[in-house]
């Protein structure tokens, strides 16, 4: 195609998206709702796979060392341990260590325990790479020499596991289905406005128009309405998102969970909103004039 | 110019509208269509720029032969073409100007030659002065001379008019008579159906009178009033 005729479509397809006047405005509106609603469930979504992943990521394996193993036997078990598949990283704790945290947790009645009267044994978190891992990993490290007893959690961390997966399915057919209902509400938006311009289609037939040159500008119209249509459901998602992440991290970042940072989630998030808006927009466009192309 | 053998058109209810029609037009003819309402006229003329399909017979308009031409050629044929009307048909959202250029904007022309050109055929049929009105703010008369300098913008071989001055009074007709006899003047074959007895009668060219679906009556000036 020339260039000339590139431009002159563009053109052509900003002046009839002006001229057509409240049919346009209709059809913006329409898009406008539509990734509203995509963008303010796609943002949730996004944030409670994020979390769930990172509150399964935070199931790790605790091998409780025995009590009266010297400094040697303890470098051998940890070598050991490193040695077991899916192990990732493991970091040692003292009974001290322990018992200042439960100190802090709990309050310090619990200091009563410091010293010769801790109660509690050396410790060692066993990071696994998968979080799933991790009962095969606790199984195997009980097995082993000087260990006391290795936990993970047990049936919680498997509830947590069931829970964290049934969400995330759930999350992606809810995705899926927004994304049905909004190819379903933009394409038919614009499917109106086409329905109303079927005439116009047969005299450009008539005048000699290939289907090619009559498609392009109800393409690009269709496109800029999807585009026109994001822009405010990208600035509300915007504002919102961070409104919300800052009153919503002070309460999650004290349990170590934080929602995705504005940066650059955002930035994705506001592109796939254009994108759907844009794709679905010509698509529609263009599958609502086929059946007036035919000659 | 056009040839047209044995045609038969009948439509998926199975009416037959078109019956055994054979004729030819020869390059710079201006040639009338006439006959009652259900004659088969409009038929007739929809199948001569391939808006409809002959059942059987062939149709050949300048080089290209229906039978033979394929689907991608349709645009192509039809730029030889300009046609007119009853209804005017012009693009609403689209000015005066707009709307004759479009018909060089979809042959790809370059806008340099385009603008020239558009004011040329407007002036010759005389709405130099309403450039950027939209149809709706035009009176029928000037809507169909919008239609006609659009049919025309191209230089075509053939202009087609379907009742052209249908829906116009008396006189706007006489002026759309006008403009469609210069252009024939000019060398256009031109093949304008029409229901107006006075204008046929006025203005003598071939006559081609249809009725029951067969070509009645083939003749060179003839008029109204003698109808087999």
């Amino acid at each position: 195609m020339k260039s000339n005729v590139i431009k002159r479509h563009i053109k052509d397809s900003l002046k009839s998206l002006r001229r057509n006047g409240w049919m346009s405005v209709a059809a913006v509106s329409a898009v406008t709702v539509t990734l509203l609603l995509v963008g303010i469930f796609m943002a949730l979504l996004l944030n409670i796979n994020h979390i769930s992943t990172q509150v399964e990521n935070d199931v790790r394996v605790r091998v409780y060392i025995d009590k009266n193993t010297t400094k040697a036997q303890q470098a051998s078990l940890k070598k050991e341990l490193k040695a077991l598949p899916s192990v990732d990283k493991i970091t040692y704790r003292s009974s001290n260590q322990e018992l200042d945290s439960i100190v802090g947790t709990y309050g310090s009645q619990w200091k009563m325990f410091s010293g010769d009267q801790n109660p509690l044994n050396n410790v060692f978190l066993v990071d696994t790479t998968s979080p799933k891992a991790t009962v095969n990993v606790a199984k195997k490290a009980a097995k082993l020499k000087y260990v006391a007893e290795a936990s993970y959690g047990g049936n919680t961390a498997k509830k947590l596991f069931q829970t964290v997966d049934a969400i995330q399915r759930g999350g992606l057919a809810f995705t899926i289905l927004l994304l049905f209902v909004a190819v379903f509400l933009i394409s038919n938006t614009i499917r109106i406005t086409i329905l109303s311009r079927k005439d116009e289609i047969r005299v450009m037939r008539l005048v000699g128009a290939t289907n090619a040159y009559i498609r392009w500008p109800f393409l690009l119209e269709g496109a800029w309405t999807g585009l026109l249509g994001a822009l405010l459901p990208i600035l509300a998602v915007d504002i919102a998102y961070g409104l919300v992440y800052r009153s919503a991290n002070l309460s999650t970042a004290a349990n170590g969970f934080a929602l995705y940072a504005s940066m650059p989630f955002l930035l994705w998030l506001d592109l796939a909103i254009a994108l759907i808006g844009v794709i679905i927009g010509a698509l529609g466009a263009v599958v609502s004039m086929r059946r007036f192309l035919r000659i | 110019m056009i040839q047209i053998k044995n045609v038969m058109k009948q439509y998926d209810n199975g009416v037959i509208a078109i019956k055994d029609l054979s004729l030819s037009v020869n390059p710079g003819e201006f040639v009338y269509v006439i006959g009652s309402s259900g004659a088969g006229k409009s038929t007739f003329i929809k199948m001569l720029y391939h808006e409809l399909t002959p059942t059987s017979g062939t149709i050949s308009v300048g080089k290209y032969d229906f039978a033979t031409m394929a689907n991608k050629d349709i645009p192509l044929f039809r730029r030889e073409l300009g046609i007119v009307f009853q209804d005017f048909k012009l693009l609403p959202r689209l000015t005066v100007f707009e709307n004759v250029a479009y018909a060089m904007e979809v042959i790809e022309k370059d806008e340099a030659e385009i603008k020239p050109r558009v004011l040329h055929v407007l002036k010759l049929v005389g709405l130099e002065q309403k450039l950027r009105r939209f149809p709706n703010e035009l009176s029928g008369g000037e809507q169909q001379r919008v239609a006609i300098a659009r049919a025309i913008v191209n230089a075509p071989d053939v202009v087609i008019a379907d009742e052209p001055t249908g829906n116009l009074d008396p006189d706007t007709s006489e002026d759309i008579m006008d403009i469609l006899e210069r252009v024939n003047a000019d060398g256009t074959t031109v093949i304008m159906a029409t229901h107006n007895r006075e204008l046929v009668n006025s203005r003598p060219h071939r006559l081609l009178e249809i009725a029951g679906g067969r070509l009645v009556r083939d003749e060179e000036g003839g008029a109204y009033g003698n109808e087999v």
